[in-house]
């Protein structure tokens, strides 16, 4: 291991990195500038905007769509759309938020972003791939979009696409077939992102940065990472295959031709395609997507928990094995998304389903026993996140309920189940992936957004959500199936889908209010410095935004939180123990945690 | 045998659910509720430990809080808690499940129910000539005969479907190429209304039956009927063709 590079502590405020503006700048000399800088650039920080400012857009696009449903459902027999188009609606929807938006988001834009800069890398690994991954998703993004412009109109099969409602019989015309090759192209997209990510952090971790030194997003990127490698191959086999039932004649997922039997006792014909098997490869992809979904935004929240509390992650190494224990399992539990078909182990499934419970508790009691004695601070970061953890409790809670089969007959496909992975997929992607957009918009530009419009935003947010989504249960119980265009009247389902209505239209002014926070902190900026919220990981040590490099130098790198070290050695006394050095008393050229040069080993506590 | 199974249930209330009108779909009930009452205690005890932290931890000074990293006891705690809670759920389902899903051996009433887009047959194999179909404009009645077991033959005839009634707390996809079987031990006498879940296309949401339990008199009139107006009307088509022929 080589030497830590040790900084160079001449003047400057705690966590002012001293590096030389004028060489940073003249890096960036070095490439091209202004629109020809987007579209060429190979850093990670570039290439991480784009992700987030596309799936924010996707994101917009998405919930603009969500409205347009949620008006159509305000009368049972809406007729603001067709039925036609409100399959389109909900079909592209669904694939914009989890294909387009969550995932992106999450492993493109913040991890791009701010993976190199916790473990110190001056860029991820393969920068040139990572390039691609942006491209292949921004021309899969474009080409979903365009389904709504072809003859025929977008896919209408729902963003799962269940064989063989999918199939050219049932789902003719070129819509699918763009919707298929978006699928694609994001498939790649997303595993060269998953290889980067791995060989990044495997392979550019500063010297000191020992695997459980690492940041606990950094953890969670890694885990996601893996996890992509797993599932995305095989989404993106499916599909392809898919297009050759379409196109090529191949009855991988149809039956045409075979005899449909009436008696459970005689066997279907050996030829038979298995409409059942894309069921299986997608929720194969599927579930694990849905921690794909997740652990970036655990990651979130537990950087913002403990910055906002003063203290250290409780229970970190149980947060890292927990954040293992879900990935593991959540490769063995797809098919609860088909005890309904029959084909399945009920038990097994049921049993590994359950078990994730466990894990993600864990980490509920880590987050509480983060904040737990601490000083908490209701910056819009840490509300955002105290939302997440209701929010995801929420759904959570019901998740657990869905494990059982004989709950999950009755509630599967229907309003229940929409209301339940909103409030956890709303909990993750959107609570703690605002909270992330707030906590570190002033690492990337330098300036900060406002709290009070920021505080709105998250009021807004919260109350939209309880009102859009709790109703959503009540509803579902009484047997309202999803996917519908209209609904019976007469059933009293009517007040439910209203109270959704305007708990959505809540959310939308929300966002709006999003929208005019980034404005304003552009016509006016309020410059951040490098490390506004005292925080704690590798990041806040350098420059807001980072130079194109990101390090001229580091810190020592001693424990999980360099940049806390650096700024707090009193703190780091009070944790082995020592006589507390009086509070408020800042390190100095000597009293610093400086370099002992011994990277990797045990840190060395200042007596 | 059922009336303590009812009265057990009407105690603790229903949480918004059907307690269910098959003896399948009140074993089922009584597992939500006691999902509904572990949620709510558990999830109420995380949320309070949350809403605490939240309201007592509020930042009041300067001064660097107790930097409290690991505690071992507590951590092996909401480790091994949770599991023996899992573990008991889990033994809970498993009992539930094998009651909702057993087969019977015995007698029943087989009815073969095909789904379509969008629309229902269903089929009495036991009695010739018995049929019901329906589609979106008109949607068909199943008529069984309640307090009897009725085993259903289930599948599609184009794509996935699902066979959903939201009082008997059950539904099962009818699939193409693949037929699934279940009993249901209708109660009460009544109707009750059913919706195709699964997303099948265009006219989902209106792909809509009912399901009317009558008594076994009524039920075994009801199929001489069908059987005689259905047979009729195919003597009639009979001879419409034998017109057509000539």
């Amino acid at each position: 291991m080589t030497d830590v590079i040790d900084p160079p502590i001449i003047g400057g405020g705690a966590g002012t990195l001293v590096h030389d503006d004028h060489a940073a700048d003249a890096h960036a000399e070095h490439g091209p500038s202004g629109v020809l800088k987007w579209l060429t650039s190979t850093d990670h920080k570039v290439i991480g905007m784009s992700y987030m400012i596309t799936s924010l857009v996707m994101f917009y696009l998405a919930g603009i769509m969500a409205l347009i449903m949620r008006v159509q459902l305000w009368d049972p027999h809406g007729a603001i759309v067709s039925p036609q188009q409100f399959n389109e609606l909900f079909t592209m929807h669904g694939s914009l938020m989890l294909y387009l938006f969550a995932g992106p988001f999450a492993f493109g834009g913040l991890a791009n972003y701010i993976v190199p800069l916790q473990i110190g890398a001056p860029d991820m690994a393969f920068p040139r791939l990572n390039a691609l991954s942006y491209w292949l998703y921004l021309t899969g993004s474009i080409t979903m979009l365009l389904g709504f412009f072809v003859a025929g109109g977008a896919a209408a099969f729902g963003w799962v696409a269940y064989a063989p409602l999918s199939a050219a019989v049932n789902s003719p015309g070129a819509g699918p077939d763009v919707w298929l090759m978006a699928l694609a192209l994001t498939g790649f997209s997303a595993i060269f992102t998953g290889v980067n990510l791995c060989g990044t952090i495997f392979y550019l971790r500063a010297p000191g940065m020992t695997m459980f030194r690492m940041p606990i997003f950094t953890w969670n990127m890694l885990v996601t990472g893996i996890l992509i490698l797993i599932a995305f191959p095989v989404l993106t086999s499916a599909v392809i295959m898919l297009f050759c039932d379409r196109h090529f004649g191949t009855h991988i997922y149809d039956v045409i031709g075979c005899h449909t039997l009436i008696h459970p006792n005689v066997p279907a014909p050996q030829a038979c395609g298995s409409p059942v098997l894309w069921q299986n490869l997608f929720w194969f992809f599927g579930h694990p997507e849905v921690y794909i979904l997740a652990l970036p935004y655990f990651g979130i929240v537990t950087e913002i928990f403990p910055v906002f509390s003063g203290k250290p992650v409780f229970g970190y190494k149980g947060m890292v094995f927990a954040t293992m224990a879900i990935a593991a399992l959540s490769t063995g539990v797809w098919a609860h998304h088909m005890f309904t078909t029959g084909t399945v182990l009920l038990p097994f499934f049921s049993l590994l389903s359950l078990a994730i419970a466990v894990p993600t508790g864990i980490k509920f009691f880590n987050w509480i026993g983060t904040m737990w004695r601490g000083q908490l601070r209701f910056t819009t970061p840490m509300v955002f996140s105290i939302g997440f953890l209701f929010a995801f409790l929420m759904g959570g809670v019901t998740g657990v309920m869905l494990a059982a089969p004989p709950i999950d007959f009755f509630v599967h496909d229907t309003y229940f189940v929409v209301a339940h992975f909103h409030q956890v997929l709303f909990g993750t992607a959107v609570f703690a992936g605002f909270a992330g957009l707030y906590y570190w918009y002033p690492k990337m530009f330098g300036r900060m957004l406002n709290e009070k419009l920021g505080h709105l935003h998250f009021w807004f947010t919260f109350v939209g959500f309880w009102l859009t989504f709790m109703p959503q249960y009540g509803v579902g119980l009484k047997g309202m199936p999803r996917r519908v265009a209209y609904y019976p009247s007469g059933l009293g389902w009517q007040i439910y889908n209203q109270l959704s209505t305007i708990g959505a239209f809540l959310i939308a002014f929300g966002f709006l209010l999003l929208l005019i926070n980034l404005v304003r902190s552009w016509r006016n900026p309020v410059l951040a410095g490098d490390n506004p919220w005292d925080a704690q990981t590798l990041e806040w040590f350098t420059s807001s935004p980072p130079p194109h490099h990101n390090y001229t130098h580091l810190p020592p790198i001693r424990s999980e939180r360099p940049t806390w070290d650096y700024n707090h050695p009193d703190a780091l006394a009070l944790r082995h123990g020592k006589v507390p050095v009086p509070a408020g008393s800042r390190s100095t050229n000597g009293s610093g945690p400086h370099n002992n040069g011994d990277g990797g080993a045990k840190e060395k506590v200042p007596v | 045998m059922l009336v303590p199974v009812v009265l057990g249930g009407c105690q603790i209330p229903s949480f918004g659910a059907y307690r269910g009108s098959t003896t399948q779909g009140q074993t089922a009930f009584k597992l939500w509720q006691g999902f509904f009452i572990a949620g709510l205690v558990i999830g109420g005890i995380v949320g309070l430990l949350i809403l605490w932290a939240v309201l007592r931890y509020r930042k009041k000074s300067d001064t660097i809080p107790p930097q409290t990293q690991y505690h071992r006891v507590i951590e092996i705690a909401y480790t091994v808690i949770p599991i023996l809670i899992v573990a008991v759920l889990f033994a809970f389902t498993f009992v539930a499940e094998n009651k909702v899903t057993a087969i019977s051996e015995g007698e029943q009433v087989t009815v073969n129910v095909t789904a379509f887009q969008w629309g229902w047959e269903f089929q009495y194999p036991q009695y010739s000539g018995v049929k019901v179909i329906g589609i979106e404009t008109q949607a068909p009645q199943m008529v069984v005969p309640a307090g009897e077991t009725i085993r259903i033959f289930l599948r599609s005839n184009d794509v996935i479907h699902g066979f959903y009634v939201p009082q008997f707390n059950y539904s099962e996809y009818a699939q193409p190429g693949r037929t699934n079987q279940f009993d249901l031990n209708i109660v009460h006498t009544g109707v009750y209304r059913g919706q195709c879940t699964q997303f099948c296309g265009l006219y989902h949401s209106l792909m809509l039956f009912s399901v009317r339990a009558v008594t076994p008199s009524q039920f075994q009139s009801w199929t001489q009927q069908q059987s005689a107006s259905n047979s009729a009307s195919i003597s009639a088509l009979k001879k419409q063709a034998a017109k057509g022929d000539s």
